[in-house]
């Protein structure tokens, strides 16, 4: 009897969240043309999403390069010569390694701050406060949020793809002896504007997951500092869940409908 | 029995609500007339904050209408719900202050976003509603820097800053010490006197009840089993009633 039952409950959370979800989504619709009145808490968002990441983002694109270009070496010992280096770092860098790895970095530092920030708001009833005092915490809370985060992360990942591909060219240069020169033509060899595009279309979808995920489970909160701990989780493993399935869908939307190769 | 007729400022009629498998609210029938301080008194946990939330329509009931000023409110859409909520003032149990502003950014917030007036005008409303409740030089000062019962003070500034027609208050006694909780229904009855608004006040604290009712109605097993004067209720010789007040652990009531 106990695996139905917990099976049970899985599925009534699951649609419970889907549900719920879905109808934040539309209030947050019928908030937008609100979006003018609260311009100046949608920069204050975009500033604390978007600049405030901006530290994480350095490092983890820096690095991703880097280990791209001595990853895809080792792979082309004796196979592939070295000058098509910034080709394969290039190309896994702006379609896939530069949106996503931004994505779930972002998702994971913001959702959480998100959920947690608006959960607190919940359990020390500031949120019923608002309604009480006819203010809509969608509105004020979560259009900003979203915005913010829709907005910023396609900022981010085009720093993102900058440093990535820095990064890989550095690594290239000092330890694999491939010139700057050799990784910018490889680089340029196979250079499609659309795969920039594309990769940035994707992040604007991840960057609403991620601010949309952080709001719902912030005002899903119950309880107190224990409630605030699992929504803030819950926050993260959704956002990043939802990110990587939503990237392998919109990979497959954009690179094989939208920009589909002519044959 | 109730009290019916033009007067009744919020009508309850037979409210229901369930959490789960656990029935909260049972056909609870109550009026408020208008410019009374109705006290709900009874255990915690027994729904006497889930009644405060019908009210305020922060949480839609199961079946069950709540009629304010003859309108049934559990049917008005988000927009016309703000509306009513510009009648309404709410001091909450935690105070619920926004802890990202400032003491006078926290009682101004509801006249910035409705009232239209200007900011010299709102920030003399503002030092209005502090010294009603009591407090100066602290317009500057972030909640976190404040002992409970100023917040508590400060939250009902907050909730009296549109001038409502009704003030509801969330327990406004409990986690203080005897000296601020006395000062706190002084000033339940002082905002009664001074702006003529309805009260109701839900709370467990009996001698704080007395203090401030002109009417206390307990809430028992989901529903309002008595409402009378303060006196009517000190005389009553009904057992639930009899143990509430006394406190006793033995008699109909069982701990949960």
């Amino acid at each position: 009897m106990a695996p139905f039952v917990i099976l049970g409950r899985f599925f009534l959370e699951f649609f419970q969240d889907t549900g719920g979800v879905f109808i934040l989504i539309w209030r947050l619709i019928q908030t937008l043309p609100r979006t003018f009145a609260n311009g100046r808490s949608v920069f204050l968002q975009m500033d604390r999403i978007g600049i405030g990441s901006i530290p994480l983002v350095l490092v983890t694109s820096l690095f991703v390069g880097a280990v791209t270009s001595v990853q895809a070496a080792y792979q082309f010992h004796g196979y592939v010569p070295l000058k098509y280096l910034g080709t394969v770092v290039g190309k896994s860098v702006i379609l896939e390694l530069g949106p996503v790895l931004t994505a779930l970095v972002v998702g994971g530092r913001v959702s959480a701050s998100i959920a947690a920030e608006l959960g607190t708001m919940k359990v020390t009833e500031q949120i019923d406060a608002m309604e009480m005092i006819a203010i809509d915490p969608v509105e004020n809370l979560v259009l900003p949020r979203v915005l913010g985060a829709t907005i910023m992360l396609p900022v981010l990942t085009i720093f993102s793809d900058f440093l990535a591909i820095l990064g890989g060219m550095v690594v290239a240069n000092v330890s694999l002896h491939v010139s700057f020169n050799a990784f910018a033509s490889g680089l340029k060899l196979l250079f499609q504007t659309q795969d920039l595009i594309g990769g940035l279309m994707k992040t604007f979808v991840f960057g609403f997951i991620i601010a949309l995920m952080g709001c719902y489970h912030g005002f899903e909160t119950r309880g107190g500092a224990e409630g605030v701990g699992l929504a803030t989780m819950k926050a993260v493993v959704a956002s990043c869940l939802l990110i990587l399935i939503a990237n392998y869908f919109l990979a497959s939307l954009i690179f094989r409908i939208l920009f589909a190769p002519a044959s | 029995m109730e009290q019916h007729g033009s007067d009744t400022i919020i009508g309850i009629r037979g409210l229901k609500k369930s959490f789960g498998p656990k029935r909260v609210l049972d056909s609870l029938d109550l009026d408020i007339a208008r410019g009374e301080t109705l006290v709900v008194i009874g255990r915690s946990g027994c729904g006497k904050s889930v009644l405060l939330k019908h009210i305020t329509g922060l949480v839609r009931p199961d079946a069950g209408e709540i009629l304010f000023e003859g309108e049934d409110m559990t049917r008005f859409d988000r927009k016309k719900l703000f509306q009513m909520r510009m009648h309404f003032g709410m001091l909450f149990q935690s105070s619920a202050l926004f802890d990202s502003m400032t003491v006078g950014e926290n009682v101004a917030l509801p006249l910035r976003k409705h009232s239209g007036l200007g900011d010299d005008e709102i920030m003399r409303i503002v030092g209005a509603k502090l010294d009603l409740v009591g407090l100066t030089g602290v317009l500057d000062q972030y909640p976190a820097e404040m002992s409970g019962g100023m917040k508590k003070r400060i939250g009902l500034a907050r909730a009296v800053a549109m001038d409502p027609q009704v003030v509801l208050y969330d327990e406004p006694t409990t986690g203080l010490d005897p000296i601020m909780a006395a000062v706190i229904n002084e000033l339940i009855r002082t905002l009664q006197r001074e702006l003529k608004v309805t009260s109701i006040v839900v709370t467990h604290d009996i001698k704080s009840a007395y203090h401030v009712g002109d009417r206390l109605a307990m809430l028992h097993e989901g529903r309002i089993i008595h409402s009378g004067t303060p006196d009517e209720v000190r005389r009553s010789d009904d057992p639930v009633i009899r143990q509430f007040v006394e406190g006793r652990a033995e008699g109909p009531i069982k701990p949960i």
